[in-house]
């Protein structure tokens, strides 16, 4: 298993993660679980499925916002901020 | 729904394109390139492997089985290089008939890309079908393939203090992987009472190893003290910003709560799962003909070949059929043989045909006793409240769903989709089509049918876009690239 630890930010907090790991496998390990707020009801999300499947996750890394934080890897020094809303603006389906 | 312009110029056109590199995928491609056939394998995940072998990059297989398997499937696809062209990383949007073949649209890198080939082979897997109940939006409630999917892929423990729920042998891999890994898993709660085997003697004799993994399993549990209960399931999460406990209730055989079963425990995570949702929209893009499996999910059909109801598109694995990795494996050599003899005219080997064919009855009569084993009443839809949020992405409760067929006369999800808005945010239904069909369903006094299915799994554009790649259509600029 590669193990090269190093961290990201998590809205202004040193998160450590592990080569290949992803964002949001990253932010559970530290205990943090939720990362988005919902649009009509302001309520609190973070990862259900783990899989890229349900858009619960999204998150800002590095200013895009509306990124799957289940599938995208984590990288040394990335920027990550908790999204508010389910954030669709550029997204179209 | 042809949004791109017409073909840029002379593009490689594969015999074979494989939608998918999961445990069938992968089969489907090295099978078909052994045989002489040009394969594009596309995936969007980063590595092959799908569910079954989700892994990290430099991960040595240690968490995982079959692992020897796969690493021949990898190999394979290496020893295929020159006629094998693996996407990682494409995400599929839209498959179209064009001319004599296929056009798969996918998204790669924030950019478009056309691959073409003569043939398709859906292999698109599954992924955790879920029932609604009071807090299941609470961080800390999971899918139980997340919890496997953040243990086994990215080595993290989703909680401390977990309390796995559901139904179907799928839980007890996922409890007993928890308690290997030490967090305390407060109790497996099977919603369904799987009665013994015994009455299938047939399947049972065939499927020994399957069966003897379930019995290792249970040992896993016993050896933790972990309390596994059946007719039992957590009926409501607790707390606000995360988890602070559940409700566990005795359920009766419909699946109706029992008057005063119910009794509160403390954890802070929660492994939820109800059997496995077929992910089908590229075959129903295609216009291939679909029905309802024995564990009530909307399939793919297919014929001994893998072959659906339309020319040249096969399926194979998951997308036709819940039934477990193995199964997909054979599904996907049988697709992979057979595709490549309708595009080369390699002519399988009649015994290895035969050998396949006689091990996927094995299996799906398998995967049948299992659905029979885990069925999914109805009786869910009493442990909601009004205010249940149904659809996670639009928050749409079970109020509004109800109030869509008995005061705005809707009587199937399609129609409740476009009043209310269930199923129309970003996962597109995913997560809430089954139980929203259900709850239609119950509203408009009838059981779900095929085509309420159908109605929340059709998605002319199968993952959410960037609206500039709409806006633009593919340019060209990124083909073949
Ligand atoms: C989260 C999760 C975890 C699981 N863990 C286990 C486990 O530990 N053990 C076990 O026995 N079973 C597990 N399962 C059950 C699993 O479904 C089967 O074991 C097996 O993986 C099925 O193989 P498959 O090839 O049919 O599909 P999958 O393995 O699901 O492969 C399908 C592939 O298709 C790709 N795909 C789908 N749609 C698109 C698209 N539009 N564009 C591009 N690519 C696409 C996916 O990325 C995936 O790689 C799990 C299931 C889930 C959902
Ligand atoms: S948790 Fe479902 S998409 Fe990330």
């Amino acid at each position: 298993m590669s193990t090269s630890p190093f961290t990201f930010s998590f809205d202004d907090r040193a998160v450590p993660a592990e080569d290949g790991q992803s964002v949001a496998a990253a932010l559970i390990a530290s205990g943090i679980r939720s990362w988005r707020v919902t649009r009509v009801e302001g309520r609190p999300r973070g990862v259900f499925c783990g899989i890229g499947v349900c858009f619960d996750c999204l998150v800002t890394i590095n200013g895009s916002p509306n990124q799957r934080a289940c599938v995208i890897e984590a990288h040394p020094g990335d920027v990550v901020r908790t999204q508010e809303g389910a954030g669709r603006a550029d997204l179209a389906c | 729904m042809p949004i791109s312009p017409a073909e840029p110029g002379p593009a490689a056109v594969h015999d074979i394109v494989v939608l998918g590199a999961g445990p069938a995928g992968l089969a489907t491609a090295v099978a078909a390139a052994a045989r002489g056939a040009r394969v594009a394998l596309v995936d969007a995940g980063p590595r092959p492997g799908g569910q079954y072998w989700r892994h990290r990059a430099g991960d040595d297989g240690a968490a995982h089985h079959d692992w020897d398997r796969f690493r021949r499937l990898r190999d394979g696809l290496d020893a295929h290089r020159d006629l094998l062209d693996h996407r990682s990383g494409h995400t599929v949007w839209h498959v179209e008939r064009t001319g004599a073949g296929f056009t798969v649209h996918t998204l790669h890198a924030g950019r478009p890309y056309e691959i073409r080939g003569r043939t398709v082979v859906v292999a698109t897997g599954a992924y955790d079908r879920q029932v609604p109940f009071p807090g299941w939006t609470t961080p800390g409630v999971f899918t139980a393939g997340a919890v496997q999917a953040l243990l086994k892929g990215q080595g993290v423990v989703a909680g401390r203090r977990i309390a796995v729920a559901g139904t179907g042998p799928f839980l007890l891999p996922v409890a007993a992987g928890l308690a290997e890994a030490g967090a305390e898993v407060v109790g497996v709660f099977e919603a369904g009472r799987p009665l013994a085997f015994g009455r299938h003697p047939f399947t049972v004799v065939r499927n020994a190893a399957k069966l003897a993994e379930g019995a290792g399993y249970l040992r896993t549990l016993a050896r933790h003290r972990i309390p596994y209960r059946t007719r039992t399931t957590v009926v409501a999460a607790h707390g606000t910003d995360s988890v602070t406990g559940v409700t566990v209730a005795r359920l009766d055989a419909g699946w109706r709560t029992l008057p005063g079963s119910a009794r509160t425990l403390d954890c802070d995570t929660v492994a939820v799962g109800y059997g496995f949702t077929p992910q089908t929209e590229l075959a129903v893009q295609l216009g291939c003909a679909m029905e309802r499996d024995g564990d009530g999910s909307l399939v793919a059909r297919v014929d001994s070949r893998q072959r659906s109801s339309v020319d040249g598109v096969y399926a194979a694995g998951e997308a036709c059929g819940v039934g477990g990795a193995r199964l997909s494996l054979i599904e996907g050599e049988l697709a992979g043989l057979h595709a490549a003899w309708a595009t080369t005219g390699a002519r399988p080997d009649r015994r290895r045909l035969a050998r396949l064919l006689r091990r996927r009855a094995a299996q799906r009569s398998f995967a049948a006793a299992l659905h029979r084993a885990y069925p999914v009443p109805g009786g869910w839809r009493t442990w909601l409240e009004e205010d249940t949020v149904v659809c996670r992405c639009e928050e749409v409760d079970v109020a509004a769903v109800r109030r869509a067929v008995t005061e705005l006369g809707a009587t199937d999800p399609r129609t409740v989709k476009l009043c209310a808005r269930p199923g129309m945010g970003l996962c597109q239904g995913r997560v809430c089509g089954y139980a929203t069909a259900g709850l239609v369903a119950e509203a408009d006094g009838r059981e779900v049918t095929a085509d309420d299915l159908r109605g929340m799994a059709g998605r002319p554009i199968a993952q959410p876009l960037p609206l500039g790649v709409l806006a633009a259509g593919a340019d060209g600029a990124g083909n073949e690239a």
